[in-house]
């Protein structure tokens, strides 16, 4: 046998392929950990949103007959006879709850209507055809309960996702508004994107002084005023917020030092409003534009700004057209960052805030621990994780365009 | 080099001191530049080479005396409106711009057309020899791209001056060189006037035609490359430019110019004496490398030693011999081609009184840019 020394090919492959699964093996134990403990679970969740299976599992029967059914004028006896069974087997069984709750949702009153109809069929009326039924309500003559029940039948649903924006599918199958008392996630969602907005320029506006200020300091003296930024970091959210009511309520520090000053005559109503919203959560959101825009500072060469000196430019050209576009990347990142996070606040919003500054995630959050409506819970966060990974993709691409 | 050359720039008496420092970083500085000169500021780190051109600039203020313009004090114009083209170590381009981009800024804030803009763009890029680059972005470009980018940006403003901070320091030797000659060509053929810093001397040779060589702050001597290389004032100047060689001895009798000068070693020899030194004074003696002869050569030379030789260093182009003095003392001698160089051979060397100066032993600075880089 003689030594080759020549390497092959596909030899070279051979012993690269392992590595490659090495280094999957490595990352594999946080892949299974996020996929079980994080990917999944929100998946799940989500999908509540255009699922439907309250009805299905209770009633399959009916469920079945409801697809079958073209939903034109009313049903015949033959489904009103399998919807009033199956509605008087889940009364006795205890499980109409379900169906009812679901129901009720798309149109009130039907809880009701189908707590009466179960109990008078199990005093003894009659529910052999859908005229059974009218003698027992007159409301089964209205074909809006019998569409809901069909749209409620399964599998898929844009029930939780039209409710998200103020619309329903009225008994005609068209799209149609809500009627007005009810219409409130459209301006919640508006309200969300509009103070999200305010509070990542403010954070734009007060936070680029500061972190051009830490950015110019040597190491020495900026490290411990970094440490101030980063302060409302390491306080929890509560605190900070009931710090904020303190300083900012009618009695409070703001107020006092302002009318022994002279400034005002009567308190300002500076908290349980929008102002007290932005204010706090400007605060809270600030060091997360800071941090970035920080960064990207830091790595922009003095000598820069020196020669544009050098070239004839006055201070301010200079730092508009030498220093400002070369932060760009990170007044996005910041921005982008502290807008996204906002999207998501509630607690603050709660505390701080009036009735009319609650912001979608406070829906949301009513609706998974509340009502236990979490079908509208997953339909809101659904539409609420849209802008989100617009926002996201936004950054990417714009840290791709511009070199930091 | 003009004839009768018009003082461009004028430093009268400038100091400049740091806060919280005793020692001033320039002092008593009195310097004039003239119109189409290629002045170069040489010294080690430290020196107050790159404060005194930050001065000049406008980047640092001097804390006493004062720096004119063709006859127009600085000290109150800002730097944009100094009209210098300053060319940085570090290039201190326009990231965010492409190449043209960078070049146009200082035209576009001086408010020039468009079209105009775009023409001069395309010259200064055949000037540096980047015709056709203009659209790239600066990550695209190799370093020495960049610093002719640099270059051509500094210059297509038609500043009055031209300031250069080590503008090749963070180049390989061959590409330095390259880059020097384009320099020089460039210097030439717009009658710029330059202030160029480096630390490095062979450059400050090279391209200069007056040297301004500094040490703590202070000039220490100011001439032609030849003047600086062949008659140093001091001993800091005779050991900072080009290579020497150091014989520390004690004066013994001293006649006009010629001084005798006793080597620790014991070795007796003659040397042009610099300074007011005299009898008894502790000296530094040097003697440049090429100006050591051997063999016959040497029989018109006053001094005439026996030296062994310890190594041949060999540096492609030319070779050096490393040889002690029966004192102990080594030096270092350029070794004539076609010579056969044996270790430990006998080596009868001399040299001349006239290439040999003898400094006051204080300013010798044995390895002068031992740290500063």
């Amino acid at each position: 046998m003689t030594p080759s020394i020549s390497v092959q090919p596909g030899s070279v492959r051979a012993t690269r392929m392992p590595r490659r699964w090495w280094t999957f093996a490595l990352v594999a134990p946080l892949l299974l950990f996020l996929l079980a403990s994080f990917i999944v679970p929100v998946l799940m969740m989500l999908s509540r949103a255009v699922t439907d299976h309250e009805l299905a599992d209770s009633w399959p029967k009916s469920a079945a007959a409801l697809s079958r059914w073209d939903g034109e004028g009313l049903p015949d006896d033959a489904l009103a006879r399998t919807v009033a069974a199956e509605m008087l087997a889940t009364r006795q069984a205890g499980t109409l709850n379900r169906v009812a709750n679901r129901l009720n949702y798309d149109v009130v009153g039907s809880r009701t209507l189908l707590y009466l109809t179960a109990d008078r069929m199990a005093a003894g009326a009659p529910g052999n055809s859908l005229a059974d039924l009218v003698r027992i309500d007159p409301r089964w003559a209205n074909r809006t309960y019998w569409s809901a029940m069909r749209h409620a039948a399964g599998p898929l649903t844009s029930y939780y996702l039209l409710a998200s924006l103020d619309r329903r599918i009225d008994a005609d199958g068209n799209i149609a508004a809500v009627s007005r008392e009810q219409a409130v996630f459209v301006d919640i969602f508006l309200r969300t994107f509009k103070i999200s907005l305010v509070v990542a320029l403010l954070c734009t506006m007060l936070g680029y002084p500061v972190a051009y200020l830490l950015a110019s300091l040597p190491e020495r003296r900026a490290n411990p005023l970094l440490i101030l930024v980063l302060l409302p970091f390491w306080t929890s959210a509560l605190v900070r917020t009931t710090a904020w009511v303190v300083l900012l309520q009618t009695n409070g520090v703001v107020n006092g030092l302002l009318e022994q000053a002279g400034l005002i005559d009567a308190p300002l109503q500076l908290i349980y409003n929008r102002l007290g919203v932005y204010i706090a959560m400007t605060h809270v959101l600030l060091p997360f534009f800071i941090l970035p825009l920080y960064g990207v500072m830091k790595g922009i060469e003095p000598s820069a700004m020196r020669a544009a000196s050098s070239l004839g430019a006055t201070p301010l050209t200079a730092f508009l057209k030498v220093y400002l576009p070369q932060t760009m990347p990170g007044v996005a990142a910041g921005a982008i960052i502290v807008f996204t996070l906002a999207l998501g606040y509630y607690i603050t919003p709660a505390l701080v805030g009036g009735g009319a500054d609650q912001m979608i995630s406070g829906s949301i959050a009513f609706y998974t621990n509340q009502s236990l409506n979490w079908g509208m819970a997953a339909a809101l966060s659904l539409l609420l994780l849209i802008p989100l990974l617009l926002m996201v993709f936004a950054g990417r691409t714009m840290a791709r365009t511009v070199p930091a | 080099m003009a004839s009768a050359p018009q003082p461009l720039v004028e430093f009268r008496g400038v100091e400049k001191r740091y806060g919280g420092g005793t020692r001033p970083a320039v002092a008593g500085l009195d310097l004039t530049v003239a119109k189409g000169e290629f002045l170069t500021l040489l010294g080690p780190s430290g020196s107050g080479k790159t404060t005194t051109l930050m001065m000049l600039a406008g980047f640092e203020t001097p804390t006493a005396g004062d720096i004119m313009l063709d006859g127009r004090s600085l000290a109150k114009q800002p730097p944009h409106k100094r009209n210098m083209g300053v060319v940085f170590q570090n290039y201190a381009l326009f990231p965010h711009m492409s190449v043209s981009q960078n070049l146009a800024f200082p035209l576009s804030v001086r408010g020039m057309r468009t079209q105009d803009i775009a023409a001069r763009v395309d010259e200064a890029l055949a000037l540096v020899r980047l015709d056709g680059l203009g659209h790239r972005r600066l990550d695209a470009l190799s370093g020495g791209q960049r610093q002719r980018v640099a270059l051509a940006r500094a210059l297509i403003f038609e500043p009055d001056l031209v300031l250069m901070d080590e503008p090749l320091g963070a180049l390989d030797r061959q590409l330095r060189e390259k880059l020097q000659a384009e320099i020089k060509r460039i210097q030439r053929a717009l009658g710029l006037t330059i202030v160029y810093v480096t630390h490095d001397q062979s450059e400050a040779l090279t391209l200069s035609d007056r040297i301004v060589v500094f040490a703590d702050g202070a000039v220490q001597q100011i001439g032609s490359p030849q003047s600086i290389y062949e008659h140093p004032a001091n001993a800091f100047v005779a050991g900072f430019v080009g290579e020497n060689n150091g014989l520390a001895g004690t004066v013994t009798a001293r006649d006009g110019d010629v001084c005798e000068v006793r080597l620790d070693g014991g070795e007796a020899i003659r040397a042009t004496a610099i300074g007011n030194i005299a009898p008894g004074a502790r000296v530094v003696t040097t003697i440049r490398p090429e100006h050591v002869g051997m063999d016959n050569g040497i029989d018109s030379y006053c001094n005439r030693l026996d030296a062994r030789v310890d190594e041949l260093v060999y540096h492609g182009d030319h070779s050096r011999i490393r040889a002690t003095l029966p004192g102990g003392a080594t030096l270092t001698i350029c070794a004539p081609r076609g010579r056969g160089i044996e270790p430990a051979e006998a080596l009868p060397i001399g040299w001349c009184a006239d290439r040999c100066f003898a400094f006051p032993a204080d300013d010798w600075v044995e390895d002068p840019l031992g740290d500063a880089q």
